[in-house]
């Protein structure tokens, strides 16, 4: 009995002793007192110091997209830190080009608050907000791309520039032992409120896309994030629209033209469209929609791998030879593609070379 | 007890009596954080300077506490909490006060408040009954011992990632094998030197 109440007095005090001691360290310490973050020379935050930027920033209400949650396993959540902060810790090295290093980008879950603090985000993150949302239709374009209609929770909405994207949780499902984010461009338009599309290509192996294929049904819910992207519709000038896209690079460019429609925007369009067989092509009774309601829009798809048998008569070839064929005056356009890296560059290659000035040429690569 | 000279200890912990090598002890970050000799390097030194306090501290409460209350056996649970506070206080210490020191190894810290080489130096110390010296010479040369070992195996490692392994045995695989191959190697030094 003695042996028994003097082992757990022993062992009490001694994780007394010792608890007390670590409180006694987190209040002195680990005390770092109230810090000042001040985001792009304009607003300014005060925090409890000694946390992490990243989890300092969330308790604002600001997100920098980050897939992994602060571990420093995805290197998502870089800022630009131009004062304070201290020297950049071997956790975030892998993460972080040369380039980067000389520009002060540092991970904001690795580096942590202890002084006041200087930082750049990118303004339109202000505006990103995480949802929960429901799978309200799924619907095949086509064999490979599908169209997600995603509806936001009662009192919930987004408010996105035409051309955005969001970033779609992907859980772990049987094949994927990893919860990754993947963006997709928003192909609804900016007015509707309640509920926002997107098109989703299947790339085999693909973690979020093989998800939404083959695991997501209608009614399930899922987590989105959003919106980022700096390509949106520019209405600095007035300039005719040279839209380019193929397969699921459609959406921005939908969500687009759904804003002109329905602001009203007095702007020639053409929009040309890339796929191999007229299989390829999908939402036409839309796009014929858009033709007759907007000012002067026009849709020319391209198709790459035509036989006889499709009685095709529209253009044939890439995107490419198309452009090259209907552009004759540089000098009034302005362009607007989304599609995969290498079919931007070239498409950039054509648009240069035909005179249409570098800054008027805004892309989407996914 | 054989009177063995704290120097003797120092240099068998580090050779003859590996921590990894002889014990397969703390192989948990061994296998995790062997990939690149910088990263290695962090770690090795955290677990020295860790070891080092640690089992001075551990010496101090089992002989000035736990002895004289006839508490022995209490060792385990009192060790492994006094591992784990001492390690989250000298965090935030060293990230408080000595900012140059924890970018160098102030990151690893709770990587290894659970590391089992922490807590067997400790044990080790007591089985074998060392004095206040040889506790010391012990742990520090079994820090860098670990520290050693897990630098080898980044290097070896960093040659590795160049070369066609079968699938099976890509990342921990050939890293116990690996360490299995430099196991055999220690066993040379063992004529130097024998502690028990």
């Amino acid at each position: 009995m003695e042996t028994i109440l003097i082992t757990t007095a022993t062992v009490t005090a001694f994780t007394g002793v010792l608890a007390f001691l670590l409180t006694l360290a987190d209040r002195t310490i680990g005390n770092y007192g109230e810090m000042q973050i001040t985001i792009n020379d304009d607003k300014e935050y005060i925090v409890e110091g000694g946390d992490t930027l990243l989890a300092s920033l969330i308790s604002e209400q600001i997100f920098i997209p980050s897939a992994c949650g602060g571990k420093g396993t995805c290197g998502y959540c870089k800022v630009k830190v131009l004062e304070g902060g201290g020297p950049v810790l071997p956790t975030e090295l892998p993460w972080i080009t040369e380039d980067e290093l000389e520009d002060n980008v540092r991970l904001s879950c690795q580096c942590k608050v202890k002084e006041d603090m200087k930082i750049e985000i990118p303004e339109e993150l202000f505006n990103v907000r995480e949802y929960q949302m429901t799978v309200e239709s799924i619907e095949d374009m086509t064999p490979e791309i599908k169209k997600l209609r995603l509806r936001f929770k009662e009192g919930e909405e987004i408010d996105f520039k035409p051309g955005q994207y969001i970033q779609l949780k992907a859980p772990i499902y049987e094949g994927n032992d990893e919860e990754v984010y993947r963006a997709y461009s928003i192909a609804s338009p900016p007015a509707v409120k309640d509920y926002i599309d997107l098109i989703i290509g299947y790339v085999p192996g693909g973690k979020a896309t093989t998800y939404v294929h083959k695991f997501l049904k209608e009614g399930d819910t899922v987590d989105i994030n959003g919106p980022y992207g700096d390509f949106y519709y520019q209405d600095k000038y007035d300039n005719e629209m040279v839209m380019v896209a193929v397969g699921t690079g459609i959406a921005p460019i939908l969500s687009i033209l759904y804003y002109m429609r329905d602001n009203d925007i007095k702007r020639k369009a053409r929009f040309y469209f890339g796929a191999k067989t007229p299989e390829d092509l999908f939402l036409l009774d839309e796009i014929e929609k858009l033709e007759k309601d907007l000012y002067d829009f026009e849709f020319i798809p391209t198709l790459s791998r035509v036989l006889d048998e499709h009685n095709w008569t529209g253009e044939r070839g890439r995107v490419n030879v198309s452009l090259d064929k209907h552009i004759k005056t540089p000098e009034d356009k302005e362009a607007y593609l989304c599609g995969s890296p290498g079919m931007i560059d070239s498409v950039i290659e054509v648009l240069t070379e035909k005179g249409i000035l570098e800054e008027l040429i805004f892309y989407d690569k996914f | 007890m054989i009177e063995l000279n704290p120097f003797v200890i120092f240099f068998a912990a580090i050779f003859t009596n590996n921590m990894i090598f002889s014990y397969f002890l703390g192989m948990c970050s061994f296998i995790g954080v062997s990939n690149e000799i910088p990263t290695s390097l962090g770690l090795g030194q955290a677990v020295t300077f860790v070891l080092t306090f640690t089992t001075i501290l551990n010496y101090l409460i089992y002989h000035n506490i736990l002895v004289p209350l006839g508490l022995e056996y209490l060792r385990f649970i009192v060790f492994i909490i006094s591992i784990a506070a001492f390690v989250q206080l000298l965090e935030m210490v060293v990230e408080r006060y000595f900012p140059n020191l924890y970018y160098a190894l102030g990151i690893f810290l709770p990587l290894i408040t659970v590391n089992c080489a922490i807590l067997g130096v400790s044990l080790f110390m007591v089985i074998r009954d060392y004095t206040f010296l040889q506790s010391l010479g012990f742990g520090v040369g079994s820090g860098i011992g670990w520290t050693l070992a897990i630098v080898a195996m980044a290097g070896a490692r960093q040659r590795i990632k160049r070369t066609k392994l079968p699938k099976g045995l890509e990342g921990p695989g050939i890293t116990l094998i690996i360490t299995g191959l430099m196991a055999l190697a220690f066993i040379g030094f063992s004529g130097i030197v024998q502690i028990q």
